[in-house]
């Protein structure tokens, strides 16, 4: 059984047709990628998956089990967590007021400090601006610490909306280079992402997805080789 | 180089003709006459030239911080312009008024007025007089500007304090009559203001002092906070106590005038403590705050009343604790329908919440049961073994009380877990739904706790005007409290204390001037948004939000008090 199957999902922004039959599977210990060109629907169908957007029609099953019933909330303690697009961190609080939300579910006070040092190992950059007001971070310090913020609920099961956005080609490495650190640690790891190039050498499978819906998928390196992707995700004519 | 000098001109002559455009405004719009007539120090210095002279004053000391170079000179010649244009406009409407019958359409252009502002001399003279006083005010900004800081700060003290003193004198001499006898009160004052060498003199003793300590404040800082923590903590609680027995002591000293006007600020420092946990923790705007307060009154009238429309022979005490579980109830009921709403939205739909209970309070249709604009009356003061509570000095320890209550329950709410929901969803609702945080329960608690204190208040309110009728709980009320945190400081407890006093105390001290009470409300509200837009007191994160252009705040910050003063 698949960690996460989405299954033929519908959703709508009221009259918008945003997701048109959307399926996905995504199987324990992956990192599964997630590309398209802007409005494609990316973003809307992270958040069918993790609640804060209700699909239409078709379903969402994590662990064999239903979300339709569950609010965004309640997902979270079911182990999804989001890396919400253009890093959606607290700007007013500082960086570990941030982290002490990321947790803000789990009441295991050992666990957190725990991870809270994991987190500051992954981010030494985040360790040095504990006390720092989120707002004043630059853009890929923010990115870190969304990221770090995902990570503190110990999720099963990641999402991540472009984490690369906005970063300089050094940071988007080191990004990258995270992920798959935070995989090898037993992370299922969902990745949207604009920069498809970076994205399908972590990746193992992907999907392409066009107005709302997926046209091509595939694993990774099949992505790669393929001359429509070449084309119009990554450039090469 | 004679141009950019002719140039540079234009600083001065802008800001004087701001400040005789608000000094015409004050004029004519009768606020000079009408504080003209309270005395700040007899025969020299009444209420309405202080205000008169208030922004040439400020607006000169701007002008000669934009000076050229650093020479006393320029600076003293832009205070001097700034003094003399700034009298131009009044000079106009001397000029006007004794010419045209500007009382058509200017009514409060009176005789009083000109005679105020001519000192009595007939126009010409008179104008010469007002012009020369005007240009010493701008030269004295100007000077003022070039003291160096450990004279000038003192010196503005003083004149800050003396003037306020001078204001209250009434009061003061007063209550310094209940504590002294007669002796030293009529060494201070003469009558209803300030005798004018006991004006000196205060103004003298009061800038030592501030000299003096702000010398000393810095080395007794270092030397309280290189004591041993041990000791430190000592002496916090030696001032915490002192803070509890002032605090106990207060409606002795303040005599049963100031009490009422203190209970009227605790009645409503409560209100604040509780819209502080709707709008300055969880964010949501609520403009129907009053309803709450109206539904905490009519609950206690109607369980208490003796009148024809009581229901029950409860005491205010048993009452209380139903009073308040009411309205939480309704805080919780407004709470359901508006979930979905943000901002803008949720003000709109709060503020008509308001209005509906407002009206149904007036209605034909509760009229049986909480009297429609008759009001209910007869409720009874809170009894106290054996006696009642009739005196404001007696109630004050209710209020007291309910306060406390307040600030303690508030203070712990934003220390625990609930207090941090309400803080990630104030940031950002989707984020913080995104961390596992429940949006509806977070909001309704928010909502109930909030109206919950409003609905204590009430009550408290009800048994303290021993009557209540609709037209107690008006929008006003909802605006006021709003106002009171804003000046306060958004999140901030401490800052609701600060803003009720500013919003209500003064008001209620200052109570001749009650036409114009609105009008200074705005006008304290934009300085407030332009020059310390975190409030006079506010929480951590307001300031830290606010903290990267800090030394701009803390100067603007110094102008709004003098300003405030
Ligand atoms: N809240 C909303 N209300 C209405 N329409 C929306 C809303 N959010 C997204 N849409 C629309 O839904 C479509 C899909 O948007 P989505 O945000 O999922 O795109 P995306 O693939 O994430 O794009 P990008 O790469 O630019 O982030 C777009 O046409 C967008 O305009
Ligand atoms: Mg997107």
């Amino acid at each position: 059984m698949a960690m996460l199957e989405v299954h033929d999902v519908h959703a709508y922004y009221g009259n918008i047709h945003a997701l048109k039959g959307i399926s996905i599977t995504v199987e324990e210990g992956e990192i599964v990628t997630l590309i398209g060109a802007n409005g494609a629907g990316k973003s809307t169908t992270l958040k069918t998956i993790s609640g804060l957007l209700k699909p239409r029609q078709g379903h969402v099953h994590l662990n064999g089990e239903d979300l339709a019933p569950f609010s965004a909330h309640e997902v979270v303690y079911k182990g999804v967590s989001m890396v919400p697009e253009g890093r959606g961190v607290f700007s007013r609080l500082t960086v570990s007021e941030n982290l002490d939300m990321g947790a803000f579910h789990r009441s295991d006070r050992g666990g957190i400090s725990a991870d809270m040092e994991r987190v500051f190992d992954l981010f030494p950059r985040l360790e040095e601006r504990r006390t720092q007001v989120a707002g004043t971070l630059s853009g890929g310090e923010q990115q870190m610490l969304a990221t770090a913020r995902a990570l503190m609920a110990r999720p099963s099961l990641l999402l991540m909306d472009e984490p690369s956005m906005g970063l300089a080609p050094v940071l988007v490495e080191s990004v990258f280079d995270t992920i798959v650190d935070i995989n090898k640690e037993g992370t299922t790891v969902l990745l949207v992402e604009q920069n498809a190039h970076m994205a399908l050498q972590i990746a193992s499978r992907g999907y392409v997805l066009q107005t709302g819906e997926i046209v091509l998928k595939d694993s990774a390196e099949g992505l790669r080789e393929n001359p429509t992707v070449q084309k119009a995700y990554l450039g090469i004519d | 180089m004679a141009k950019t000098s002719m140039n540079d001109l234009r600083i001065p002559l802008r800001l004087g003709l701001i400040a005789g455009g608000i000094s015409l405004g004050l004029s004519a719009i009768g606020m000079v006459a009408l504080f003209g007539q309270r005395e700040l120090v007899t025969n020299v210095l009444t209420l309405g030239e202080v205000i008169l002279l208030a922004a040439p004053l400020l607006l000169a000391y701007m002008s000669a911080r934009q000076a050229p170079e650093a020479k006393a000179i320029s600076a003293i010649l832009y205070g001097l312009i700034t003094g003399i244009v700034a009298a131009l406009p009044l000079v106009a409407l001397i000029v006007a008024a004794s010419t045209l019958d500007l009382r058509q359409f200017l009514p409060n252009v009176s005789p009083a007025l000109i005679e105020l502002l001519t000192f009595n001399q007939g126009v010409i003279a008179g104008s010469l007089i007002l012009t020369g006083v005007f240009a010493a005010t701008g030269v004295l900004a100007a000077i003022a500007y070039n003291l160096p800081d450990q004279i000038r700060s003192p010196l503005s003290s003083g004149l800050l304090w003396t003037l306020t003193i001078g204001l209250f004198s009434e009061i003061l001499s007063n209550r310094l009559r209940a504590f002294f006898g007669s002796g030293i009160n009529q060494i201070l004052f003469d009558g209803k203001a300030l005798n004018p060498f006991a004006a000196l003199a205060l103004f003298i003793v009061i800038t030592v002092i501030a000299a003096f300590w702000g010398r000393r404040k810095e080395t007794v800082q270092e030397q309280i906070s290189s004591l041993p923590p041990a000791r430190q903590r000592n002496l916090r609680l030696a001032s915490i106590a002192a803070g509890v027995v002032l605090l106990l002591i207060l409606p002795l000293i303040l005599g049963t005038y100031l009490s009422e006007v203190i209970n009227n600020v605790g009645i409503f420092a409560l209100m604040g403590l509780g819209l502080n946990i709707v709008v300055g923790f969880a964010g949501l705007l609520d403009l129907g705050y009053v309803a709450f307060f109206a539904i905490g009154a009519y609950s206690m009238a109607v369980f208490t009343s003796n009148g024809s429309l009581g229901i029950s022979d409860l005491t205010f005490w048993s009452a209380l604790p139903f009073c308040v579980a009411i309205s939480a109830f309704f805080g919780l009921m407004l709470g359901l329908p508006v979930l979905r709403m943000r901002g803008d939205y949720l003000a709109i739909v709060t503020l008509g919440f308001g209005e509906i209970i407002r009206i149904l309070a007036l209605s034909d249709m509760l009229k049986p049961v909480i009297g429609g604009a008759q009001g209910i009356l007869q409720i009874p003061k809170p009894p106290f073994f054996g006696t009642s509570l009739v005196q404001p000095e007696q109630l004050y320890y209710v209020i007291l009380a309910g306060c406390l209550l307040a600030a303690f329950v508030s203070w712990r709410l934003s220390e625990s877990r609930l207090g941090r929901q309400w803080m990630a969803m104030r940031e950002d609702e989707d984020v913080a739904e995104a961390m596992g945080i429940t949006l509806v329960s977070t909001k309704l608690l928010a909502f109930s706790i909030g109206a919950a204190f409003s609905g204590l208040s009430g009550a408290i309110f009800a048994s303290k005007l021993t009557s209540i009728f609709p037209h107690s709980f008006n929008l006003l009320i909802s605006i006021n409290v709003l106002s009171l945190i804003i000046v306060g400081g958004m999140g901030s407890l401490p800052g609701v204390v600060v803003g009720a006093l500013i919003l209500v105390g003064l008001p209620e001290l200052l109570r001749e001037f009650a036409e114009y009470r609105l009008l200074m409300y705005g006008a304290l509200l934009i300085v407030m948004m332009l020059m310390k837009p975190e409030g006079f007191w506010p929480s951590a994160v307001r300031r830290r939000e606010l903290r990267s252009d800090e030394d701009d705040f803390t100067e603007a910050g110094a102008l709004a008090n003098e300003a405030g003063d």
